[in-house]
């Protein structure tokens, strides 16, 4: 799933969206509120508060790579390493 | 902040100066219990946060409590500059035999409180500096230290006084210093200190003005004296662009983006920065440019908040441009601010090339921020450009290419036009 905000765009692989301890550990680690847990454990990426994204990389570290990119939508897409 | 008399009159109290049996009255039967409890003849004073009280009927004497009251009730109608009395202060009619000034003011070049001291009373001390300056004493002192009485001594020995005056004086001046540190005021004047028949001496009028950021610190002060939080005590009430200010910066803990100021000029100003706010405007004015704000931002806003605050100058009637500058940066992000600034732009449905007149953030994360600018198409500049610079830049912007090129002859000069080219010579 993807959701972009105006200068940040937030892309997550599918199968993590729908891992309950996944979503979870992203819940946890983004400091600005952009993953929520839903009540049936899935993922909902805060539209709202995307582009507050302080490009921290928590949010990368906390699940396999390639599951989350974030992606400066102001530089090509340019993802975050 | 500023204190009522009545206030500044109990806060003198309570340092241990010696005041008048004053009373403070809600209505004119107050005031005429207080006159009764006094005895003998009174002053009603209007308790308003603005001067010209005398000139304007504010202040009344009377012989007994029955005038008192009629004179209460007139006081307590009438509007002084548009200020509506909060009560009335009744005070013995003192026999004074000579009047004196006594003041504690923050000097801001020294950075040190000054103690103020003059044998000529009652008028204003600016006054008496200016037409008889030998009858006025000075004297710093450390905040860090407590003022000793040998300071006070000396300040007031300036003026001439001796002998007994000098010694029962002084330790209300070292009062007045040390009350002016502990309570954290900006300003603390007894005007007039009156000398009585009795040869005591008493403060007969107090003014006293509060560092508005030590509110929470001198909070059980405040309380005694029943100063609401919502009591902004400010010069004028705030604007509602104020207010809206206000709102913006509450709305979430992160960072500065308020404490904005309402002007009438054509140039919003997104500035800020470790006293970069205050330089930045009277840069702007130099270069003839007209604010239409004052603010602060800093520490570290939140994209929503600097989008609020842009959000609400560029919507200001009358503002053209924003010029969004602040000093160098270490603990705020560069790339948050300019997305803030854009995101107000963009859902304003404006564009962000034309209306932000200059971007002017060096510091943290500029390079990520300097990316976004470009991607815009925003003018920006990094440290290399002065803030005495961007700000002449964006008034050059709002008033076209002609405008201060003459009066900027002794600000800095830099080369070039945007950060990648300019250099400081």
């Amino acid at each position: 799933m993807r959701k972009d905000g105006i200068f940040i765009g937030i892309e997550v692989d599918d199968a993590l969206a729908g891992d309950a301890e996944a979503v979870a550990r992203l819940e946890e680690a983004c400091p600005v509120d952009i993953y929520a847990q839903t009540e049936r454990g899935g993922l909902e990426i805060v539209a709202e508060n995307i582009d507050e994204c302080v490009l921290c990389r928590l949010c990368l570290d906390a699940t396999p790579q390639g599951g989350v990119r974030v992606l400066k939508l102001y530089d090509h897409e340019a993802a975050l390493a | 902040m500023r204190f009522f008399e009545y206030e500044a009159r109990e806060i003198v109290k309570r340092a241990g100066i010696p005041v008048t049996d004053f009373g403070f009255a809600r209505t004119a039967a107050e005031a005429r219990e207080i006159a009764e409890r006094i005895g003998g003849p009174t002053v009603i004073k209007s308790q308003v946060l603005t001067g010209g009280r005398m000139k304007a009927g504010g202040v009344k004497f009377a012989e007994g409590p029955e005038e008192a009251e009629g004179h209460a009730a007139t006081i307590l109608e009438l509007q002084i500059n548009g200020h509506v009395p909060r009560g009335v202060l009744v005070d013995p009619r003192a026999e004074v035999k000579q009047e004196y000034y006594a003041g504690v003011v923050w000097d801001g070049i020294r950075e040190q409180p000054v103690m103020l001291f003059s044998d000529m009373g009652g008028i204003d001390i600016e006054e008496v500096a200016a037409t008889h300056p030998d009858h006025v004493g000075r004297g710093h002192f450390s905040n860090l230290v407590s003022v000793s009485d040998f300071q006070a001594k000396q300040v007031i020995a300036q003026t001439g006084v001796t002998g007994s005056a000098l010694t029962r004086i002084t330790p209300i001046l070292a009062r007045l210093a040390r009350l002016f540190s502990e309570r954290d005021m900006t300003l603390a004047e007894i005007n007039p200190l009156g000398e009585t028949g009795d040869a005591k001496f008493v403060a007969l009028d107090a003014h006293m003005e509060m560092e508005n950021e030590a509110r929470p610190r001198q909070r059980a002060l405040l309380s005694e004296l029943g100063v609401g939080d919502e009591e902004t005590r400010q010069a004028r009430e705030p604007t509602e662009f104020e207010l809206a200010g206000e709102a913006v910066d509450a709305q979430d803990h992160r960072g500065v983006a308020g404490n904005v100021t309402e002007f009438d000029g054509d140039l919003g100003l997104v500035i800020g920065a470790g006293g970069g706010s205050l330089t930045l405007f009277d840069a702007v004015r130099k270069y003839g440019g007209r604010p239409a704000n004052y603010c602060e931002i800093g520490g570290n806003p939140s994209v929503a908040k600097a989008c609020g605050l842009a959000k609400l100058v560029l919507t200001k009637p009358g503002v053209d441009k924003i010029a969004v500058m602040m000093s160098i940066v270490s603990n705020t992000r560069v790339d948050i601010v300019a997305r803030g600034v854009i995101k107000a732009c963009l859902e304003l449905d404006m564009d962000p090339a034309e209306k932000i007149a200059i971007f002017r953030i060096p510091g943290a994360w500029e390079e990520e921020g300097f990316k976004i600018l470009d991607h815009y198409g925003v003018d920006y500049a990094d440290r290399r450009v002065s803030l005495h610079e961007a700000a002449r830049r964006a008034v050059e912007k709002i008033q076209g290419a002609a405008a201060s090129e003459g009066d900027g002859a002794d600000a800095p000069r830099v080369d070039g036009r945007t950060s990648g080219e300019v250099t400081e010579v």
